[in-house]
């Protein structure tokens, strides 16, 4: 553990700037896809010399109050399913702690260099399929002429449905029936192990929600919320036990984001539900080439391919953070431009109807 | 007469939750000092930093809701609610 004493940074106008400018971009998507934002806030401060347990901590200490927040406006348009993050939120808590002993035994055995082989690993891998289904799902609805329509249940879905398990079963509203809680425990465990992996567990969280249990997409990214609150707490509690949060960067985080989340979750509103798929399967497929982008750095570093130059190793660092920078700010962009076009639509259908009504 | 100009923005909200909020992070900031080290004890001073989320995010959360409401950032009227 670092000294503590001497991890605090000091924070200049630019350092604020900048922290509240990723910060308001992070809650921004958030507030749209339910996560979001952690991916490049965390490397992020630590790029400022802020220590990386201090940094991931810090991060949750900003997630878990967002995620209220983004949860509470949210749930005032009816899109959150309480009992269904709750139950999922709690299981994902056990998947964060079996994920960070995960974590500490592969550090413990292979070191800095090992422990980033395997988050960059299982980022590409799961980006990969789940972002890549994501967005597959999503082309093929766009090009189906069913974006309008209300989102149906798979098959996989239909099926988990279908089971009764007596003494497990729980209805949830967001699916509209019951469904084993034998099913939801390992999801939300997969969900935090995500958490604690690649630190979005919402990529996993989400994507579940909708294809196995079969939630519309806005009920989906809406309760990730609750499930981002319930792990944020838990978390923030572990590291601020043993004085790891840097409040000051959770703050200045949080003033951006809590603009950012506020906006996005205004957004959800306007936009057609497949829009949630396109945004999160976008920035999971970017971000899986940032990560990619990683792999032979940490190869090397392990003597497992021939050791890198300075230049290339500086490149590829540079480059990684700049593609999941750009990651972040398509998926804000992606959601600005849908809320303008919403909002522009909306006003034409009032002033219309306006004319009709003789009002004007 | 159109709905939007009849209803009442919530100017005063937001500047009593912004004022709040400006004088919570003013504190944050002037009293970095004291306030690091003593959230950096661990064991039970873990709540304060868990205590003053909750708060910042009480009162900021509220003035950045006021915020997009006074300039007009609302949902659609047309609600999107599933169920």
């Amino acid at each position: 553990m670092p000294d503590i004493a001497t991890s605090f940074i000091n924070l200049d106008a630019i350092t604020i700037l900048y922290l509240f400018g990723v910060g308001f971009v992070g809650g921004l998507v958030s507030g749209f896809i339910g996560s979001g934002g952690a991916f490049v806030l965390t490397p992020g401060m630590m790029s400022l010399g802020v220590p990386g347990l201090m940094a991931v901590a810090s991060n949750m200490c900003h997630k878990f109050p967002k995620a209220l927040v983004g949860a509470i406006k949210r749930f005032k348009y009816g899109q959150v399913d309480v009992k269904l993050g709750l139950i999922l939120g709690v299981s994902a808590e056990a998947g964060v702690l079996y994920g960070a002993g995960i974590q500490e035994k592969i550090k413990a055995t292979y070191g800095d260099a090992g422990s980033n082989l395997y988050v960059s690993v299982a980022f590409v891998v799961i980006l990969a399929t789940v972002g890549g289904f994501v967005l597959y799902d999503a082309w093929k609805t766009y090009r189906s002429g069913n974006a309008n329509t209300e989102e149906k249940a798979g098959k996989l879905a239909k099926w988990i449905q279908s089971i009764n398990i007596p003494g497990t079963m729980v209805h949830f509203k967001s699916i509209n029936a019951r469904v084993s809680v034998l099913f939801t425990i390992p999801l939300g465990f997969a969900t935090g192990l995500m958490a604690a992996t690649i630190a979005v567990g919402g990529f996993v969280g989400v994507p579940a929600m909708i294809y196995v249990l079969g939630a519309p997409s806005l009920m989906a990214s809406a309760t990730e919320l609750v499930i981002a609150f319930v792990m944020g707490l838990g978390g923030s509690l572990k590291y601020a036990m043993h004085g790891m949060v840097d409040i000051r960067l959770a703050m200045i985080i949080l003033a951006g984001s809590l603009f950012g989340i506020q906006l996005g979750a205004i957004g959800t509103t306007y936009v057609k539900p497949f829009m949630i798929k396109v945004v999160m399967g976008l920035i999971m497929v970017i971000v899986l080439f940032s990560r990619g982008l990683m792999v032979p750095v940490y190869l090397s570093q392990l003597g497992l391919i021939d050791t890198l130059g300075d230049t290339t190793v500086k490149l590829l660092k540079n480059g990684s953070f700049a593609i999941m920078i750009f990651a972040l700010l398509l998926g804000a962009f992606i959601v600005l431009r849908a809320m303008w076009q919403g909002k522009k639509a909306e006003k034409l259908l009032h002033a219309s109807g306006a004319l009709e009504h003789g009002e004007v | 007469m159109a709905q939007s100009t009849t209803k009442k923005k919530p100017v005063a909200a937001m500047i009593v939750m912004g004022v709040i909020s400006v004088a919570l992070y003013a504190t944050l900031l002037l009293k970095q000092d004291v306030i690091n080290s003593t959230f950096a004890q661990g064991g039970w001073f873990a709540l304060l930093p868990i205590i003053t989320a909750f708060v910042f995010s009480y009162f900021h959360g509220g003035f950045t809701g006021h915020f997009w409401t006074v300039l007009g950032v609302e949902a659609a009227r047309k609600k999107k609610e599933v169920k």
